[in-house]
């Protein structure tokens, strides 16, 4: 049968945000998938070097409007730990609790993207309906339903009333029952778990040879979460079950979804009962001293890495972000190996995609050919290692022994 | 397990609930006391130490003096991401979130508001 190449995006009806794949096809099946990404660059890093801490905590904060907390919180961790501030312990557990509830509004929104995707349109109103009350409780919280500003460096700038704690609790209370309705229909509606059994499979062996963060993960049976491997926040203090399935498919990762909902309302009731009393915020200096951090951060769509480097000014040298989708993206190509074509929108977006989050392009100038070209992976890996080998640093062995122990970890 | 028509409890249900939606332009819900909305400005106030302008992530205020300690604020309400930062970095709260949040204007001069000091009181002395 003749191959034909479909591109689909960068402007394209059934994708929310611009992208551009292109999909090689014989027949129905895909025979390969490439994705481009880079139509949502935005300069953010950048941006961020020419504003101070202060400011930039508002931009990272705008890199995505779903992760505006997760953002925003991973880049204070960084500039916190730079500064060597030691943040109030009820600033960490507001901001824990603010990280679940964001985590509930993600997980219930793609809830609904995922009835809309497979045509379940229904599921899409019930829980956009039930999202409502956790935006509600955002609002009040923090003042905005988006784009919280709750974060300074130092700590949070709002507190938690006991009429927040009792609204917060009450709404708990509805959306565990609400949960609870849907896991009921996910595990009996057999119209869903036909559409989702057995669509972008993904073993546990490439979801740990392909990186594969979050949710993705975790529903190949990889026990892979930030808020355990490396607690920021409060979750070291919080008693919390890292959720899990085997069924490698979008149905598995339907499941650990609506399982971490039902453990962060948990979680939120336990922060809730232990929160301390205290100051919220600590100063934090304009300059912040020399220096480098590496933050990460558990999203609703997995890790978060922000890294920061500081000069003694009141400004950033370097900002990089990665972003969970960056990590994902290369997990959906092999989900897609021989797969349908009409599965491809349900396997792209169980991965919960956000393409403003990930965005970020790398473009190197070769200066004897002056010929802009974008580096591969690969390319600036091994250009990485050469750069090493040459400076008299060889890490083949190491890395060796690390893929190992990682394999034997999980 | 194969149950037909799982939902149509569900469905009977929200025919007799009220809707969850608003009838958005007639009725207004009411934002949270916490709302970030358009500025204002309380020109007595000002000292005219300029950290909101000096803080601001969108260079959205402009302090201008126009007499003896009598300052004046231009705010590009188009530039201005709601943050409230200003706010919290004013010393004197001469700064002040209201909820108002219908900020759409068809004319873009509207969008730079100008909370001008009352400088007859100076003319006079």
């Amino acid at each position: 049968m003749r191959k034909v190449v479909i591109p689909i995006g960068p402007q394209h009806p059934a994708l929310k945000e611009p992208e551009s794949f292109s999909v090689t096809l014989a027949g129905e099946r895909i025979m390969a998938f490439s994705a481009r990404l880079g139509y949502n660059h935005r300069g953010i890093e950048k941006a961020c070097e020419a504003r101070t801490y202060l400011q930039d905590i508002y931009l990272i904060e705008r890199i995505c409007g779903i992760c505006s907390h997760t953002h925003a919180t991973c880049f204070a961790q960084a500039v916190e730990e730079i500064a060597g501030l030691e943040t109030p312990r009820r600033a960490l557990y507001i901001r824990s609790i603010i990280g679940e509830l964001e985590r509930i509004h993600s997980h219930l929104l793609w809830l609904g993207v995922a009835g809309h995707e497979v045509g379940f349109d229904t599921l899409l109103m019930y829980t956009w309906r039930d999202r409502e009350v956790v935006m509600d409780i955002l609002a009040e919280l923090t003042g905005n339903r988006v784009n919280y500003g709750m974060n300074v460096i130092g700590g949070v700038k709002r507190d938690l009333s006991p009429e927040h704690i009792e609204h917060i609790l009450k709404a708990m209370d509805i959306l565990e029952e609400r949960t609870k309705y849907y896991i009921q229909v996910a595990k009996e509606e057999t119209t869903l778990i036909q559409r989702l059994s057995g669509v972008g499979m993904l073993s546990r062996e490439d979801a740990l040879s392909l990186g594969a963060v979050g949710p993705t993960a975790r529903a190949s049976n990889v026990a892979r979460d930030t808020r355990r491997d490396d607690p920021y926040a409060a979750y070291a203090e919080l008693d919390f079950k890292i959720v899990t399935d085997d069924h490698n498919d979008v149905y598995g990762r339907t499941l650990v979804r609506m399982g971490e909902l039902m453990e962060s309302y948990r979680l939120i009731r336990t922060a809730l009962k232990n929160i301390p009393d205290g100051p919220i915020a600590i100063k934090s200096p304009r300059k912040i001293p020399a220096g480098e951090a590496f933050s990460r951060y558990e999203a609703p769509r997995g890790e978060d890495v922000h890294y920061v480097k500081a000069n003694g000014t009141d400004k950033p040298e370097r900002v990089k972000v990665r972003a969970p989708t960056l990590a994902n993206i290369q997990t959906v190509a092999k989900m897609l190996e021989d797969r349908q074509l009409a599965d491809l929108p349900i396997v792209i977006a169980a991965i919960d995609p956000c393409f403003s989050c990930t965005d970020r392009l790398i473009t190197v100038k070769d200066l004897n050919k002056r010929s802009p070209h974008i580096v591969k992976w690969e390319e600036l890996r091994l250009h990485g290692i050469e750069w090493h080998r040459s400076n008299g640093i060889d890490f083949s062995k190491l890395n060796k022994k690390f893929a190992q122990e990682a394999i034997r970890c999980y | 397990m194969i149950r037909p028509g799982k939902m149509v409890k569900q469905v009977l249900e929200s025919l007799f609930k009220k809707p969850a939606t608003s009838q958005y332009p007639f009725k207004k819900s009411a934002m949270p006391d916490r709302y970030r909305g358009k500025i204002i400005f309380h020109p007595e106030l000002c000292i005219g130490c300029k950290m909101c302008v000096r803080d601001c992530p969108s260079n959205a205020i402009t302090i201008n003096k126009v007499g003896d300690k009598k300052f004046e604020a231009e705010f590009n309400l188009a530039k201005c991401i709601y943050c409230a930062q200003c706010v919290d970095s004013c010393m004197k709260k001469a700064l002040e979130s209201t909820k108002e949040f219908e900020l759409a204007v068809l004319d873009k001069k509207k969008l730079k508001v100008i909370f001008g000091a009352d400088i007859k009181e100076d003319v006079k002395k």
